[in-house]
């Protein structure tokens, strides 16, 4: 026997991999994982989780543990936000920056106690935001830990999530709000239950022990089942953020781009205390964008039934004036969409004359504001 | 999965039915639809148009990715199936049938067709 056969192999598989053989998955290579894509049709998945409730291994996602006195001045001095706001048990979408100002990656970092978050980082970029925030580390009061191996993350989305979840739970549901998480029991095993998502539903994100995720997966399925719940793969999760406007990084988001550019600058806090990485070239940004507007991010919907895909030039008389970043049918809309960066010229909603170049053919798409989706709360 | 016995296969996953008056029916397997996931778009050849085997006379979009559409043997096209073009998930529901493409007079086929026993091996389903 070699020797190299003991080493993991890549694709690296979740600890639900073999559930996922068997219900029949489809799998798909993703940031290195080999995760589902689809279970069956992508599209009834989609609308399950919009109607009833969907369930998701998002085991890819790279939780990344900080902790010590100054974990919250680290985190602070390190990413954009003023993460030491944060109140103990909610939790904060922000970003990871360059000196530069240039997108390293989104995030959400839940406040576990006073001197301990999770930040929780995309599959594709967890080594990049470990490695800067070891090095952003130094002469903090602080630890940063690898915790990728120690979670198995498991969601269940859709307006059906709250009473399929709260009869396998005694924690207060009712009371965890939206970007709030706290530590319970789920199935009888530990879990820290985070009331976020990336679908655009309520819903519920569970961070358990791999060793414990068979036994939650299958209560929630068997919970879930008879109120229409269906295991769901990541083709539906990126329909699903979207059609809600949601970012996906290496798509809307990417180290050429700084926040402001992205039309999310509000994620960035100046008036924090002390510095932090990225600070000058981010105020420099921020000015830019507010006198000489950069590409704006907006939605596109397709007269036609042509779908639009990443890098496709968007246009308006015969000039090239923007490129599209994420496409896809909606489901919802019954129609393609897509999320392009667009001359600010052409941004408004209801600019005429605006199309996608698909393959060659100028289709006509109609500028909207983003979301596509929003539920009704 | 089963690829019916009385097709023949081209190694582009499309099905080929045997001649009625010269004309064949031609759709993909559901090998090939079950890999492509729910399809939402399908643009087909126009009817008079001469196709050549093994060259792209259409695609298939679905939600992840778009695919050129392949004609199995040259010919012209006689008819196309409309109720793909509205219905596109027919090609999903039923490859083998109702999710049919197009209809082709056939002049000339390659000689690498496959049979129903040599797809499933080719494919792996």
């Amino acid at each position: 026997m070699s020797s190299s056969s003991s080493v993991s192999s890549f694709p690296r598989t979740t600890a639900l991999d073999a559930l996922h053989r068997s219900l029949g998955a489809t799998m798909t290579d993703f940031a290195g994982w080999d995760m589902p894509l689809r279970y069956g049709s992508e599209r009834d998945e989609h609308l399950a989780v919009r109607t009833k409730a969907g369930l998701f291994d998002l085991s890819h996602m790279g939780e990344i543990t900080v902790t010590g006195a100054e974990a919250a001045a680290l985190l602070d001095f390190a990413l954009v936000g003023n993460i030491g706001s944060v109140a103990v048990g909610r939790a904060r979408y922000t970003m990871i920056c360059r000196a530069d100002g240039g997108i390293l990656d989104d995030l959400i970092v839940y406040r576990l106690a006073e001197t301990e978050y999770l930040v929780v980082a995309n599959a594709g970029n967890a080594q990049i935001v470990l490695d800067a925030l070891l090095e952003r580390a130094d002469g903090f009061d602080a630890v940063v830990r690898d915790d990728r191996d120690a979670y198995a993350l498991i969601a269940v989305q859709g307006p059906e999530s709250p009473g399929i979840l709260k009869s396998l739970t005694d924690a207060d549901l009712d009371g965890l709000k939206y970007y709030a998480g706290l530590p319970g029991t789920v199935a009888g095993v530990p879990a820290l239950i985070a009331r976020t998502g990336y679908t655009g539903e309520d819903g519920f994100e569970l961070f358990v022990a791999p060793g414990d995720a068979e036994k939650v997966w299958q209560a929630l399925t068997d919970a879930g089942t008879p109120v229409g719940l269906v295991p769901c793969g990541l083709s539906c999760r990126d329909t699903l953020r979207l059609e809600a406007g949601m970012p996906l990084y290496g798509h809307e988001l990417t180290t050429a781009l700084t926040p402001f550019d992205a039309g999310l600058g509000r994620v960035v806090k100046f008036d924090k205390a002390g510095d932090f990485v990225g600070r000058a070239a981010l105020r420099e940004a921020a000015e830019r964008a507010s006198y000489e507007p950069p590409r704006v991010l907006v939605g596109l919907i397709a007269e036609g039934r042509r779908v639009p895909r990443a890098g496709y030039p968007v246009v308006a008389g015969g000039r090239v004036i923007g490129e599209v970043t994420s496409g896809a049918p909606s489901p919802t809309l019954g129609r393609p969409i897509a999320i392009a960066y667009v001359d600010s010229a052409h941004s408004a909603p209801g600019t005429a004359g605006v199309g996608v170049d698909i393959r060659g053919s100028h289709e006509p798409y109609e500028v909207v504001a983003l979301p596509f989706y929003k539920r009704q709360k | 999965m089963s690829n019916p016995q009385q097709l023949r296969y081209s190694k582009e996953h499309e099905w080929l039915s045997g001649a009625e008056d010269g004309v064949s029916t031609v759709g993909i397997t559901e090998h090939a639809a079950n890999a492509l996931g729910d399809v939402v778009y399908v643009q087909l050849p126009e009817v008079g148009t001469t196709v050549a085997a093994g060259e792209t006379c259409g695609e298939l979009e679905s939600t992840k990715s778009v695919s050129d559409l392949y004609s199995p043997v040259s010919g012209e096209i006689t008819e196309v199936n409309e109720d793909v073009s509205n219905d596109p998930s027919l090609v999903n529901s039923a490859p083998f049938d109702g999710g049919w493409l197009f209809k082709v007079r056939v002049t000339g086929e390659p000689g690498d067709l496959l049979s129903a026993d040599e797809y499933t091996e080719f494919s792996g389903s």
